[in-house]
């Protein structure tokens, strides 16, 4: 499959918001996607992005997180991947649990999953892929509309 | 981001402008806690001005929400636009703070 848009990204918390805003731009006719694209696919790509260097690359600066974005067949997708050692998907605790409302973290995935029409992780567990799916008129710039 | 502290009687009100997520939400916490450690116990965070919160700025939210509460004081939230009520509704975190329509909610009977 083609990619119509990969980014390299440094292990910086930094870079996220810029990335985001970036993927943003470049989708043309996204903006009648109104909240989907502007709440859910934002927080899902920041959530994505976050996990990666948060966790799989553990702040590592001299390892960096790979951004692949697509629209096709009506569907805007975002694979996250990672240097690190990957990770267990159904080890996460659900954060709205009783017991759980009051730590601090592990709502990253639990929102990803709330707010995308699917999400999946490869077998080592150090890749994410975000799906949207999208009203037609969509495209990335530069790439095949939706 | 970037937040003005001021203080109403015994309440300390953060007034917060811009996005509160994963890159800058040490500020917010580190601010807050000054206040804290000053002896300050009841607050209000107001985001009239916040579009966007991800869950690292949520998980700032109920860390110093704990801690206030470890210390006798309370926090309350205020101005949150539908877009962060829903995300606070569908990770169940309206359950842990008192959430109000405006500043002059959070800070009536505190």
């Amino acid at each position: 499959m083609d990619k119509d848009l990969v980014l390299e990204l440094p292990t910086d918390i930094q870079s996220i918001e810029g990335a985001v805003e970036f993927v943003m731009s470049r989708c043309s006719g996204c903006a009648e996607q109104g909240r989907k694209l502007k709440l859910n696919f934002r927080v899902g790509l920041t959530e994505a992005l976050s996990n990666a260097m948060l966790y799989g690359n553990v702040h590592d600066p001299s390892q960096s997180v790979t951004l692949e974005v697509t629209i096709e067949s009506g569907r805007l997708k975002a694979t996250v991947r990672d240097q690190g050692a990957g990770f267990d998907p159904a080890s996460i605790p659900d954060p709205t649990r009783p017991e759980n409302v009051n730590r601090p973290s592990g709502r990253g995935l639990f929102l990803m999953r709330q707010l995308l029409d699917e999400v999946w992780h490869n077998d080592r567990g150090n890749e994410v892929t975000l799906v949207l799916r999208l009203d037609s008129g969509s495209a990335l710039e530069g790439g095949a509309q939706a | 981001m970037s937040f003005q502290v001021s203080k109403s009687s015994e309440v300390t009100l953060i007034e917060v402008e811009g996005q509160l997520i994963v890159g800058n939400r040490q500020e917010l916490k580190q601010g807050v806690l000054e206040q804290l450690e000053g002896g300050d116990m009841k607050f209000v965070i107001d985001f009239s001005n916040t579009d966007y919160i991800d869950s690292s700025g949520l998980g700032v939210l109920v860390s110093l929400s704990k801690k206030i509460r470890e210390k006798g004081g309370e926090l309350r939230l205020s101005n949150l636009n539908e877009d962060l009520r829903m995300l606070f509704e569908l990770t169940k975190l309206d359950t842990l703070f008192r959430i109000t329509d405006n500043k002059e909610g959070a800070l009536e009977g505190f």
